[in-house]
C-alpha cells in the first residue's frame, strides 16, 4: 500500500541554524504513529512542514509527500486542495486555533461547507446545519443549541478542543495531525479528549500522527513512535519496543523519567 | 509550623474561590497541594505567602497570626518563606546580573553577612558554577533558571519553600534533575509543593492535599491516598493519569 505521507531526507533550517536534518519516515493509511520530542526536537515544525504551514523564511529540503502530492516547494492552490482533504490539524491550545470573534457553530460550518463544495460543487444550508450538528454529536459537547451559538471564550478548555476536533473531522482527512491536543488540558479532560480522538480514529479509519512531550500519553494511542532529539530521529519502533527496551541513551534518559514519575504513583490508576 | 483555620477567599463578593480550608505544615514533612485549574491551589499559595488575606479564617506561624500589615513580622515571615514560581523566564529580572537576582532576599531582608559568599553557597547548593554570578538569566537554559529561582528562595536560609507548578515549564529529562534538586533540599528545609501533577507530587512530598473546586477533598499520607484515594474526585484523577505501558 502506498504510503499517506511519505517524509524522506527532510531537512528543515531557518538562517544556518538546523532544526530538522534529514528527516525520513512514512505513514500507511489507518496507521498510528506518534512523534516524541522535548522543545526544540523540531515535531511541531515536522507536522508544520507536512502541512506547507511553515513561513517562507524557513527553508525546507528534501521531499514529502503527502497522498502521493510533494508538499516541498508546492503552490498555495496544490496546497489548499490538500489541507482539509488529506490532512487536518488539531493544535495544542484551542484557545488560539479558534477564531475568537466568530461563534462556534458557523466555525464548524466553515470546514464542512468547504468540503462539500468541494466533493459535490454545490451546499445547502440546511445540509451544512445538519452535519454541524452531527459533528457536535460526534464529539460530545453537551447542550448543542448552547455551544453553536457561543463565542470560544465562552466554553471550557475540553469544550473548546472538542470543537477544534470537529472542525478537523469536518474535512474528512485521511490523515489527522495532533499536535499536543492535550497539553494544555488538566488530567481528567485529557483522559476524555484521549478517549474520544482513539475512538473517532478507530471509527474512521483515518491515520493519526501524534505529536507530544508526554510518553505516557503517546502510549495510549499510537502503535508506533519516533523519538526526536535536536531535529535528529534517534529512535523508532512499536511503543512497547521502544519503551521496553530503548536502545538510544536519550530515549533511555526519557522512559528513565517516565517510569520513575509512574511509579511514585504506585499500582493504581 | 504554619496553619491555616477555616480559611476561605474570594476575589469578588459573589464567588468564593476557596472554602473553609483548614491544614497544617509541620516542620519536616514536604507537603503537595493537588488539584487541576480552578481548584484554588494558587490562591491558597497567594494566602500562604501574605500576597492576599482571607476573607475569612485564620492564618498562623508559630505563635503569631500572618498580618500582612505588620511590617516587623512580614519581614520575619519573609526570611522563614520563600517561594518559587512556575516560569523561570517571567520569575527572573532579565536586567540584573545571577548575583544580585540571587543576592535580593539577602539584601530587602537586611540579611548581614558577605553577600558573595552566601551567594556561592546557593549557587553551589543548587548545582550551578560559581561563574553564574556574574552573568544574565538569558544565557542560561530553563532548567538552569529555575535552579537560579531556587537558589533565590533559598539563600536567605528560610523554614519553607513554597513552590507553585515549579517543574511543571521544563521537559521531562530536566523536570527529573530539579525534582532531584528539590527533592535533597527537602531534607534541610519543609517543602510546599504546589502541584497539577500527582507523579511529580507523589516522587517528592511525603503528604498532599486533594483540592477541587476550593475545597479540601481529601488529604493525608501520599502513600496512603494513592493506595487508596477515599473521595470520588480524588479517584476519578488517579484513574485519569495515563500509564506507562507495562
Amino acid at each position: 500500500m502506498t504510503a499517506l505521507l511519505n517524509i524522506q531526507g527532510l531537512h528543515i533550517r531557518a538562517g544556518d541554524k538546523p532544526l530538522v536534518s534529514d528527516l525520513s519516515f512514512s505513514i500507511r493509511p489507518g496507521e498510528r504513529i506518534g512523534l516524541i520530542g522535548e522543545s526544540g526536537s523540531g515535531k511541531s515544525m515536522t507536522a508544520m512542514a507536512a502541512t506547507g504551514l511553515l513561513p517562507v523564511s524557513i527553508g525546507v529540503s528534501g521531499s514529502i509527500e503527502l497522498d502521493s502530492q510533494q508538499v516541498v516547494g508546492a503552490t498555495d492552490s496544490v496546497m489548499n486542495r490538500l489541507r482539509g482533504a488529506a490532512a487536518a490539524v488539531v493544535f495544542q491550545e484551542p484557545l488560539t486555533a479558534l477564531d475568537p470573534l466568530m461563534k462556534i457553530g458557523r466555525q464548524i460550518a466553515e470546514p464542512v461547507r468547504r468540503r462539500l463544495e468541494r466533493e459535490s460543487g454545490k451546499t445547502s444550508k440546511d445540509v451544512v446545519q445538519r452535519e454541524v450538528r452531527d459533528l457536535i454529536d460526534k464529539v460530545a459537547l453537551p447542550q448543542p443549541e448552547r455551544i453553536i451559538n457561543s463565542y470560544p471564550h465562552e466554553v471550557s478548555g475540553g469544550q473548546r478542543q472538542r470543537v477544534a476536533i470537529a472542525m478537523a473531522l469536518a474535512c474528512r482527512p485521511k490523515l489527522l495531525i495532533a499536535d499536543e491536543p492535550t497539553t494544555a488540558l488538566d488530567v481528567t479532560t485529557q483522559a476524555e479528549i484521549l478517549k474520544l480522538l482513539d475512538q473517532l480514529v478507530r471509527e474512521t479509519g483515518m491515520a493519526l500522527l501524534f505529536i507530544s512531550h508526554d510518553l505516557p500519553v503517546v502510549a495510549q494511542v499510537v502503535e508506533r513512535v519516533i523519538v526526536l532529539k535536536n531535529g535528529v530521529a534517534v529512535e523508532e519502533g512499536p511503543v512497547k519496543a521502544v519503551f521496553g527496551n530503548p536502545q538510544h541513551d536519550y530515549t533511555k534518559t526519557l522512559v528513565e523519567a517516565a517510569r520513575l514519575f509512574d511509579e511514585a504513583l504506585g499500582a493504581t490508576g | 509550623m504554619l496553619d491555616l483555620q477555616n480559611v476561605s477567599f474570594g476575589y469578588s463578593r459573589e464567588q468564593t474561590t476557596l472554602n473553609d480550608v483548614s491544614l497544617s505544615v509541620r516542620p519536616g514533612v514536604s507537603v503537595g497541594l493537588v488539584g487541576e485549574s480552578g481548584s484554588g491551589k494558587t490562591t491558597l499559595l497567594r494566602l500562604m505567602l501574605g500576597l492576599i488575606r482571607p476573607t475569612s479564617g485564620v492564618i498562623r506561624f508559630g505563635e503569631e497570626s500572618l498580618d500582612t500589615g505588620n511590617s516587623a513580622f512580614m519581614q520575619r515571615y519573609r526570611r522563614a518563606v520563600q517561594p518559587v514560581f512556575q516560569d523561570p523566564y517571567s520569575s527572573l529580572d532579565p536586567r540584573q546580573r545571577v548575583i544580585d537576582i540571587i543576592g535580593e532576599p539577602l539584601r530587602s531582608l537586611r540579611i548581614p553577612g558577605d553577600r558573595t559568599q552566601t551567594v556561592a553557597e546557593a549557587l553551589e547548593a543548587v548545582g550551578l558554577p560559581l561563574d553564574a554570578m556574574r552573568r544574565y538569566p538569558h544565557e542560561f537554559s530553563g532548567g538552569q533558571r529555575q535552579r537560579i529561582a531556587i537558589a533565590r528562595a533559598i539563600v536567605a536560609r528560610p523554614q519553607i519553600v513554597l513552590a507553585d507548578e515549579a517543574v511543571s515549564a521544563l521537559d521531562l529529562s530536566t523536570r527529573i534533575r530539579i525534582v532531584e534538586l528539590f527533592k535533597t533540599l527537602s531534607e534541610k528545609l519543609t517543602l510546599v509543593f504546589v502541584s497539577h501533577d500527582l507523579g511529580v507530587v507523589a516522587a517528592l512530598c511525603e503528604e498532599m492535599i486533594i483540592l477541587e473546586r476550593g475545597k479540601v477533598v481529601e488529604s493525608g499520607k501520599t502513600r496512603d491516598i494513592l493506595a487508596v484515594p477515599k473521595h470520588p474526585y480524588t479517584q476519578r484523577l488517579l484513574a485519569s493519569i495515563p500509564r506507562m505501558p507495562a
